[in-house]
């Protein structure tokens, strides 16, 4: 064998792997409503592909191939698992596919209806990210688990689960109709956005246990764009996860030691990045459709603006959170408002507007609302009560870095 | 794909009701809903049921039968009837399940039916 013959074909079955993955899986699962025997028909043409290109060279059409092999076990497995009519609708359903797909030399894609069906109101919201990470990506349960700090094992399993209700409850491979659309959107936007900023508290990398998952949830916000150029909420959410994207490098010392915003460089923000943002938030606004994404992207916006011109402008970032909070009321909405206030108002004034903890028992492990609350009570003089929140706000952190900031406030405040 | 739809209700509100709510409840509301399943082809089985006083629920234990007196898990609101029906997908049983009286005011309960593997 030629071993640079085995390099390339491993090159190209990289490369189809991450260009077109979701989309094979898509095509193959579409009829079938079978995720995980897509992806098994596909994992065996990938292992294929591995013996067979390295000797008889890379296929023209790679894509054409794996999915022409990956139908073949498809049907197989078909045959091999199921007797009578129920297999023969199977199959009849994979070569309608089939011959759909030899019909034209693009496949067709149908990532996007394979987004709707993981991010579907009948699955649990909590195992959405995952699902689209895993149908469309095609990565492994051990790095989605630990990127959602969960086992392997319950990850894997809550996987198959999901996959299994997708094809025995019927949930459909579509693009839902104009009126179901804006809520079955946000359930699959707001799976994207978790895989990001499950990826996003450990910008360092610090734990190489944790697989950082931002570059694939913007590659599934491009994607949604790409799908759906006339949402203005997908536009919105790739904009805010650019916003906070592009100021990756500055949230961090050079020893790994965490900054917050407003101490934060902004020679080190990447500036190209903050400008397509700013240009695709433009964009959506033009729209003239308002919505939780493109108002938390306006938010970053006028944080970025601030922190470049040294303008105050809280008054205008106050009144976006109130449009925030009228759109989607949370607590962590309601926290964020009144950070705002208290640049408007003073400390006292936000201390009165924060939402209290015991009212809404998520925020009693919510490390950020004791964070801001010790910030607040610190800047009011109550130092007691602020060391007492900065505690609770250390014990909750799981980020080394952030833990080791919110000591060093903790050590700054008056009478230590 | 064959859908369950379970119709839960607050049952005790039943005899509450005037002669003239409790037409507006079913035959009103009820009828047009079976009007439009029939004319879409969509069921194949719909009932209401009695009320669950007059249910009783068997279990055997150690071979023999206990027979309880009432349903089998108590809850706010009981399943006061079911349609079963046959359409393409999940959605287009949610949506029958939204069209549904018993979803103004109480909740439907949408279940595949499993498919048995042909011998």
């Amino acid at each position: 064998m030629n071993p640079d013959g085995g390099d390339e074909a491993r090159g190209t079955a990289d490369l189809v792997a991450r260009r077109s993955y979701g989309k094979l899986i898509a095509f193959l699962a579409a009829r079938t409503r079978d995720v995980s025997a897509a992806e098994d028909a596909l994992s065996e043409a990938f292992a294929l592909a591995l013996k067979d290109w390295p000797r008889n060279g890379c296929p023209a059409n790679p894509e054409a191939w794996l999915l022409a092999v990956a139908r073949r076990r498809a049907i197989d497995a078909f045959r091999g698992r199921q007797r009578g009519e129920q297999a023969g609708e199977q199959l009849r359903l994979v070569s309608e596919g089939l011959s759909q797909a030899e019909a034209g030399p693009e496949i067709p894609d149908q990532r996007l209806a394979l987004m709707f069906a993981c991010g579907h109101p009948a699955i649990d919201p909590g195992i959405r990210a995952p699902l689209i990470l895993q149908a469309v990506l095609g990565l492994d349960a051990r790095t989605i688990s630990s990127a959602f700090l969960a086992s392997p094992a319950a990850m894997s399993k809550r996987l198959v689960r999901a996959k299994e209700k997708i094809r025995e409850a019927g949930i459909p491979f579509r693009i839902p109709g104009r009126d179901e659309l804006p809520e079955r959107l946000s359930a699959v936007l707001d799976a994207i956005y978790a895989a990001f900023t499950e990826g996003w508290t450990d910008p360092a990398g610090a734990d190489v246990v944790r697989r950082d998952l931002t570059d694939e949830a913007l590659f599934l916000a491009r994607l949604a764009v790409e799908l759906l150029p006339a949402e203005p909420e997908a536009l919105g959410l790739l904009a805010l996860m650019l916003y906070a994207h592009a100021r990756r490098r500055a949230r961090r010392q050079a020893q790994g030691e965490y900054v917050p915003l407003a101490e934060q460089d902004p020679s080190l923000w990447d500036s190209p990045m903050l400008l397509e943002a700013e240009a695709l938030l433009h964009r959506a606004a033009a729209m003239g459709s308002i919505g939780r994404y493109q108002l938390e992207a306006a938010l970053q916006s006028a944080h970025v603006f601030r922190c470049r011109t040294g303008e105050t402008n809280w008054p205008q970032v106050v009144q976006l959170y109130d449009a925030l909070y009228a759109l989607a009321a949370s607590p962590v909405v309601a926290l964020n408002r009144a950070l705002a206030i208290a640049e408007v108002d003073g400390p006292q004034a936000a201390l009165q507007a924060m939402p209290d903890a015991a009212a809404d028992p998520r925020l009693t492990e919510y490390q950020p609302y004791w964070a801001a609350r010790a910030e607040l009570l610190a800047r009011t003089g109550a130092s007691a009560e602020a060391r007492h929140a900065y505690d609770l706000a250390i014990g909750l952190e799981r980020d080394p870095a952030v833990r080791r900031f919110l000591e060093r406030r903790r050590a700054a405040l008056a009478g230590c | 794909m064959q859908y369950l739809l379970m119709a839960y209700v607050d049952e005790k509100l039943w005899p509450t009701l005037t002669t003239a709510e409790k037409e507006q409840r079913m035959s009103a509301a009820y009828g047009p809903y079976v009007g439009a399943l029939n004319q879409a082809g969509a069921v194949k089985g719909m009932n209401r049921l009695r009320p669950t006083g007059e249910a009783a629920t068997v279990r055997v234990s150690d071979g023999k039968p206990q027979v309880l007196d009432g349903p089998y898990a108590d809850s706010k609101e009981q399943l006061g009837g079911y349609f079963l029906i046959d359409v393409p997908d999940l959605d287009a049983a949610l949506s029958w399940a939204a069209r549904c009286p018993a979803a103004e005011h109480g909740a439907v309960e949408v279940r595949p039916i499993w498919v048995m593997q042909q011998p």
